[in-house]
């Protein structure tokens, strides 16, 4: 609301008129789903009239580069890229790469790729791509990167888009022109989202598309510019920097894989990638000294910093995956930490049917939420799926510490680490999860101790020393967190730079992006300097990574010889006099290298990087419009129809994501779309989000009264367009049904929702809260039931916001009845037995294959 | 107390003889009004907190008395919140009294139709010997072509992004000494 | 459109007069805290002024106050009021966010001359170009002017002048012929939608009607001129509920006592802001001296104007209304009556003056026989 008062014009774009779209300056209904083809229209509007920020374009981004004669366009093969492999499901990337690169990508293993989410691997850098790179500075050559873009997005227009989103022409053009519009030397533009954008079926590439539009305007690494994720949870940020994921370790570096990585040299290598530009050239110095951190006085050069200990990841062991697992008694035990999945994760059935098979189960958390009471009140008790009887599941509920009763760091959405204070002892047996791991790892360190296994001896020699304190012996959060920072073994001084890390075992280090968190021993996340008494940039409040800088990539805040692209932008700038970048923020770049230096043509890493290079992760320096490496489904957005959808692609024969990783389960039915038949029976898009007065499953909203009673029962939004055509009622029951499940609540008939034209016929929406379960104080049916379990190839997110399904009036059935219920609408979409919907629905995956083909080398 | 004293606390004394003359203001102030103060003020200490819910990452103030939380609202020192929160930030005091809590450990029997009380340590220890054994039922230490593996399909683990950075790091630090590669995170999700 | 010349409000220091307080104790133009005993260099008068054009609906306010000053909750019901479930204020939720979905027809747009319908900064309309074909919003207001809510209290006055008042400013907003059902919209369809926040709360009223009749003197006026129940003093006579134009004071249901808004009288007392306003993340509820909050809200209401935001007015700005002008004002987007506010609230003892010089006498003979009775209860 400050910067609207300021004369900041909001756009919102949502399937639903909510408080933000009251509060904006543009409301833009959109089908869920379809953002690509919305975004890829303005791409489309910015090239045709050549509005890009063409000096920034030129110098920053790879606009210029050309791509390898190999490459076919969606364009030209209907909606797949050159190199797909109809057998595996997954693209060959040769063809995408910069000319001259082909060889680069030969040995790559995209469907391991794709099975260990390995783009996500690469969040903050950019995979493997030379910094020696063939460009077109005129960009008119056919194959430049700006040329190809040009061509992708040739038939995403007005006309397109409104076929597609349901978004009126004229609505496109005020969001096209003000975003443009506001843009270049003196203006900026700010993207911002919440990560439902995410989770889709192309929710990596959902995110590319913006980063497309704000590269091509120059608002990237620019104040007032960017692209915000507005994350939903405390440390979601934290979680994925300081990773509790399958294929991470902390600060991005992967998780070793048993094919790929072998050895320690092996897994090093294929980090730094010795040939590129950029910063991860020091991954041997970061991953020694997680080494060192990880196995204490063990590691040693000599034994490679026992990196044999290292376990080994050869495909999906995703969440999803481990779901399946149970439900077949493949996974015995299962802790959750806070996490209530019997809610909140999609197709809540399959979650619980697991839960129900597991040998042990531990939840910690404030309250008595549905993951541990599955077995009591689930909808599976209520059908007789789950039997209390004959549920093996032994369920440990171990009480958790709120925020106030511990302390600690929680990363916020913008990398700020800020440290909480302790304001009192949790209650009765109420523990940190700190003191839960901690003490866990002691117990079993204790009793494996005499143990002359092999596969003990990790645990055996895992640095576990944490000072204790107070009455119930908690661990100290501050070593830990000194720890992940990083210190000399030499002097024991905390190290204040990640450049400091070595690679010869003299320095340990937890997570080598927050190193500098506890520079000169001190906790600079406790740092609370009034940010009335700072500058707007607020330099002393907290610390964020990398650096505490603030803004990432702000080298290009300035022009390619350093000076601010404009006064009123001015950010970051090059001081001749001293030598230095100078500005608000710490520079994101080296301090002193000026802009006019250039690397030798023997140059690697940071060397590499050129004076005007703003992008010092990226393997080239610059920022990508195309991405010649790293996404498994493409190296340009394109537009797909959601998994689920009443529409067939007006863009291409290709319906969907062809790249999508799908799980063939009869727990995991998913709709006909087209062109197959029977889409009628479930002819409705329906979608889901957050009200302000809960909290994603309600664990942390259902029980506590004050937020409560603000949204009391579940419920869910309809058009009166729709509610006239299924006889719902204002206040009255509904349900909504799915292959997967069926949810009811009270309907609220709102001209907030709005009937779309999409192509030639009007498609309703229906929109969902999913906050609710059958414990706590407000009690519902859970929305995140309705979904299948289809996710995104780059990440294994799930596509989790646009499904297709039925509303009826009224209640729905419960008890058994509700099984026959739900089969009989199988029946007659004809997917009784299991169905999943073809993943290829072109004629053109053979060219594509073909295309791919690199037997003659590629070059 | 002396009868002037004891006269001025007499509310139509007051409203007769002072500048109130219809008692609505001044005169008809009782005791505890005069002597109200906020709670805040006389709180045993205040801790510089961050809001729990989501990743805006809002500075709160926790006031504690007597061992319980008396208010927490937002730090107006903030560059992020300057003082404001929203509804579940508000909340934030509601959240930690709330008389759903469950603040003792809960067991349930694999078969059992309830619950049962269990001690802490009793529950740690049987933890640690359920995840040792699973651990051992699907240890793998190598792939059919021979390739370490080093790890275990036993068990597996799911955080919530609540967790803070020194928690997930010391989760994830034991569960790759565990050799337990099955562990993901709201992050994911 | 009406237009609005600007009026020249009294400041707080004109008000602050002998004159003004010696004649206009029970109606009238006044600065309440001298005149309640608090001399002529009392506080300044403390008040908020809630500008509902920024006004989010998060509900923090509602929260924020609940957690400071320990306010029960009211229970679970939906109340399909659009996002309100609250439904009013009562002795159980001392503010109170309203929202009211306004679809706009193409009609009513162009009978307007505005776009928009003098939305402010608003663009293109919302559902332009979308095949909407029917309106829901007052089938939601008639559902929720017969919503009963158990709300754990005993409700005053019904705020609305009548039930249906949201139903028929729905319908007008349209642009229909009264005669047209609900949902119905001939010849057209919601082109343009607009949802209206508001956070209502005790209006701190200077001539107080709840307090003038309260007989325990548990209702009193404080040093910086707001109105507060003294929970130690009130028996739950319930006298004030009546006395209140708003249908701001009830009681609660258990417990007997009245309650409502203390404007955080504990915290005003250590220079602190009540916990809503500070609680509220868009400033919608500014807390401050009522004389800077007038000057505050004239400057927005002129800046709304300029922008086309004909619509905008303040509510209960102006010490020569029936109240005597609030300590708690407003700047609407409507009229009152949508936001289910009275449009010309007058304090029920306005006519005491009159009454007061009969009963006079009579009272002051009461006085000395309750003093008598007092003095004969000391130990």
């Amino acid at each position: 609301m400050v910067a609207k008062e300021r004369g900041a014009k909001i756009i919102h774009v949502d399937p639903r008129f909510t408080r933000t779209s009251a509060l904006a300056n543009t409301y833009v209904p959109i089908r869920a789903g379809t953002d690509i083809a919305f975004l890829g229209g303005i791409v489309r509007y910015i090239l045709e009239n050549e509005l890009d920020f063409r000096e920034y374009v030129l110098a920053y981004t790879n606009a210029a580069s050309i791509v390898s004669e190999d490459f076919r366009d969606t364009e030209d093969l209907d909606g797949l890229f050159s190199g797909y492999d109809p057998e595996t499901g997954v693209y060959d990337p040769t063809t995408w790469q910069y000319e001259g690169q082909e060889a680069a990508v030969q040995d790559r293993d995209p469907v391991m790729e794709r099975e260990t989410a390995m783009p996500l691997q690469h969040e903050s850098h950019g995979p493997g791509v030379s910094g020696r790179v063939r460009r077109d500075e005129t960009l008119q050559h056919p194959r430049c990167v700006y040329q190809i873009l040009k061509r992708h997005y040739d038939r995403y227009t007005p006309e397109m888009v409104e076929r597609i989103c349901g978004i009126p022409p004229e609505k496109f053009a005020d969001v096209a022109r003000a975003w443009t519009e506001n843009s270049g030397r003196e203006r900026t533009t700010a993207l911002a989202y919440a990560v439902g954008w995410t989770q889709h079926a192309t929710g990596a590439q959902n995110i590319r598309t913006g980063a497309i539009i704000q590269l091509l305007l120059g608002n990237v690494g620019r104040p007032g510019g960017g692209i915000m994720a507005f994350r939903g949870h405390a440390s979601i940020q934290g979680s994925t920097d300081i990773p509790t994921l399958f294929n991470l370790l902390p600060g991005y570096l992967p998780m070793p894989n048993a094919k790929l990585h072998e050895t320690y040299d092996d897994w090093v290598t294929s980090i730094c990638h010795p040939e590129q530009k950029g910063f991860w050239y020091h991954a041997p110095a970061y991953c020694a000294s997680l080494m060192k951190a990880y196995w204490g006085d063990a590691a040693t050069p000599e034994n490679d910093f026992c990196y044999e200990y290292m376990p080994r990841i050869n495909g999906d062991h995703g969440i999803y995956k481990q779901v399946l697992d149970m439900i077949d008694g493949k996974i015995k035990g299962y802790l959750l930490f806070g996490q209530n999945p019997a809610v909140g994760s999609i197709n809540g059935r399959a979650q619980r049917l697991g839960m129900a098979n597991l040998d042990w189960l531990v939840v910690r958390d404030l309250f008595m939420i549905e993951s541990a009471t599955f077995w009591q009140n689930s909808q599976e008790v209520e059908t007789g799926e789950i039997v209390p009887e004959e549920c093996r599941t032994e369920v440990f509920f171990l009480p958790a510490a709120s925020h106030v009763e511990k302390e600690g760091t929680f990363t916020q959405t913008q990398r700020l680490l800020q440290w909480r204070e302790k304001a009192l002892d949790p209650p009765n047996d109420a523990r940190s999860d700190l003191w839960f791991i901690y003490h866990l790892g002691r117990i079993i360190k204790e009793k494996l101790a005499g143990s002359t296994l092999r596969r003990d001896r990790p645990i055996r020699d895992v640095a576990w020393d944490y000072p204790l304190h107070g009455e119930y012996a908690e661990p100290s959060a501050e070593a830990v967190l000194r720890e992940i920072n990083g210190y000399s073994l030499e002097t024991g001084q905390t190290l204040r730079t990640f450049g400091q890390y070595r690679d010869d075992g003299t320095t340990v280090g937890g997570c080598w992006i927050y190193c500098g968190v506890f520079a000169d021993g001190v906790n600079q996340a406790a740092r609370r300097r009034p940010g009335k008494e700072q500058t707007w940039v607020a330099p002393e409040w907290g610390w964020a990574w990398p650096g505490n800088r603030r803004v990432l990539y702000n080298r290009a805040s300035a022009d390619p010889e350093g000076r601010p692209w404009s006064e009123r932008k001015a950010y970051l700038w090059w001081n001749e006099e001293t030598g230095c970048w100078d500005g608000y923020d710490e520079p994101d770049f080296e301090r002193t290298k000026p802009p006019t230096y250039r690397p030798g043509p023997e140059a690697e890493g940071t060397e590499a990087l050129a004076g005007d290079d703003p992008f010092i992760m990226q393997g080239d320096g610059k920022g990508w419009l195309y991405a010649p490496s790293g996404l498994i489904d493409g190296p340009m957005p394109t537009h797909y129809e959601p998994p689920e959808s009443p529409v067939r692609n007006q863009l291409y024969g290709q319906q969907a994501n062809p790249a999508r990783k799908v799980y063939d389960r009869p727990e995991n039915t998913t709709h006909p779309s087209p062109p197959e038949p029977n889409v009628e029976v479930y002819p409705y898009v329906f979608t889901v989000a957050r009200l302000t007065e809960h909290h994603t499953a309600g664990g942390m909203s259902r029980f506590v009264e004050h937020l409560a009673e603000l949204q009391p029962e579940m419920f869910f939004e309809v058009s009166p367009e729709l509610a006239a055509e299924r006889g719902l009622t204002h206040l009255g029951w509904g349900h909504v049904i799915t292959a997967r499940g069926c949810v009811e609540g009270k309907v609220l008939v709102t001209d907030r929702l709005t009937p779309l034209r999409i192509a030639d016929r009007i498609v309703h929406q229906v929109w969902m809260p999913y906050h609710w379960g059958p414990s706590g104080w407000s009690t519902g049916d859970s929305t995140n039931d309705l979904f299948t379990m289809v996710l995104d190839p780059n990440v294994l997110i799930q596509e989790g916001k646009a499904g297709t399904c039925d509303v009826q009036a009224g209640r729905r059935p419960h008890g058994p009845d509700l099984l026959e219920y739900l089969r009989e609408y199988r029946r007659r979409a004809g997917i009784e037995e299991f169905h999943h919907t073809p993943i290829i629905t072109t004629d053109a995956a053979e060219a594509s294959h073909r295309c791919g083909r690199t037997d003659d080398g590629g070059a | 107390m002396g009868v002037r004293t004891w006269l001025e606390s007499w509310p139509v004394y007051r409203q007769l003889t002072g500048s109130d003359p219809l008692g609505r203001g001044k005169a008809a102030m009782s005791r505890r009004s005069a002597e109200l103060q906020p709670r805040t003020e006389t709180a045993d200490s205040m801790a510089r907190s961050v809001c729990p819910y989501c990743a805006v990452g809002c500075a709160q103030r926790v006031y504690v008395s007597d061992g319980r939380v008396t208010q927490i609202e937002g730090d107006p020192d903030s560059p992020i919140n300057r003082g404001r929160l929203c509804p579940k930030g508000a909340a934030s005091k509601n959240l930690v009294n709330s008389k759903f809590r469950q603040t003792t450990v809960r067991y349930r029997r694999p078969y059992s139709t309830e619950w049962e009380d269990l001690d802490l340590d009793t529950a740690m220890d049987m933890i640690a010997d359920r995840v040792i054994a699973a651990r051992a039922a699907r240890w793998e230490d190598a792939d059919s072509e021979g390739r370490p593996l080093n790890r275990t399909l036993g068990f597996s683990g799911l955080g919530g992004a609540t967790l803070d950075n020194e928690e997930n790091y010391l989760i994830k630090k034991l569960f790759t000494a565990m050799g337990a590669i099955q562990i993901e995170n709201q992050a994911r999700i | 459109m009406v237009a609005h010349e600007p009026r020249t409000v009294p400041t707080e220091t004109d008000l602050r007069d002998e004159r003004l307080i010696r004649e206009n104790r029970i109606f009238g133009p006044l600065d309440p805290a001298p005149e309640a005993g608090y001399g002529m260099d009392a506080p300044p008068r403390m008040g908020f002024f809630t500008d509902t054009s920024v006004c989010i609906g998060c509900k923090a306010c509602e929260v924020a106050c609940k957690e400071w000053n320990n306010v029960p909750e009211t229970g679970l019901d939906l109340l399909g009021m659009s996002y309100d479930n609250t439904g009013d204020l009562t002795a159980n939720s001392w503010r109170h966010v309203a929202f009211i979905e306004q679809p706009v027809s193409r009609e009513k747009l162009a009978e307007r001359g505005t776009a928009t319908g003098g939305q402010a900064g608003k663009e293109t309309p919302a559902f332009e170009g979308l095949p909407t074909s029917r309106v829901a919003a007052p089938d939601m207001a008639a559902r929720a002017a017969t919503t009963g809510k158990e709300t754990g209290t005993r409700p005053g006055v019904p705020p609305s002048p009548e039930p249906g008042a949201a139903v028929e400013m729905a319908t007008e907003f349209l642009g229909m012929p009264s005669t047209v059902l609900p949902g119905q919209l001939p010849g057209g369809e919601r082109t343009d939608f607009r949802w209206l926040m508001m956070s209502d709360v005790c209006k701190h009223c200077t001539h107080a009607g709840c307090l003038d009749v309260c007989p325990t003197g548990a209702l009193f006026r404080t040093e910086f001129g707001t109105v507060v129940v003294q929970e130690d003093i009130c028996n739950g006579c319930g006298y004030c509920i009546s006395g209140c134009p708003y249908g701001v004071i009830d009681q609660r249901v258990g417990d007997g006592r009245a309650w409502k808004c203390t404007l955080c009288y504990d915290r005003l007392k250590d220079g602190m802001m009540p916990a809503c306003a500070k609680a509220c993340p868009t400033e919608s509820i500014q807390y401050g001296p009522l004389d800077e909050l007038r000057e505050r809200a004239a400057r927005r209401l002129d800046h709304l104007h300029d922008i086309g935001e004909t619509g905008a007015r303040l509510y209960g700005n102006d010490p020569s209304d029936g109240v005597g002008g609030d300590g708690a004002f407003f700047l609407l987007l409507d009229e009152p009556e949508v936001y289910g506010l009275p449009p010309d609230p007058v304090v029920p003892t306005k006519d005491l003056p009159a009454m007061w010089r009969t009963a006079g006498r009579a009272a002051l003979a009461m006085a000395a026989a309750v003093a008598v009775a007092f003095l004969g209860r000391r130990p």
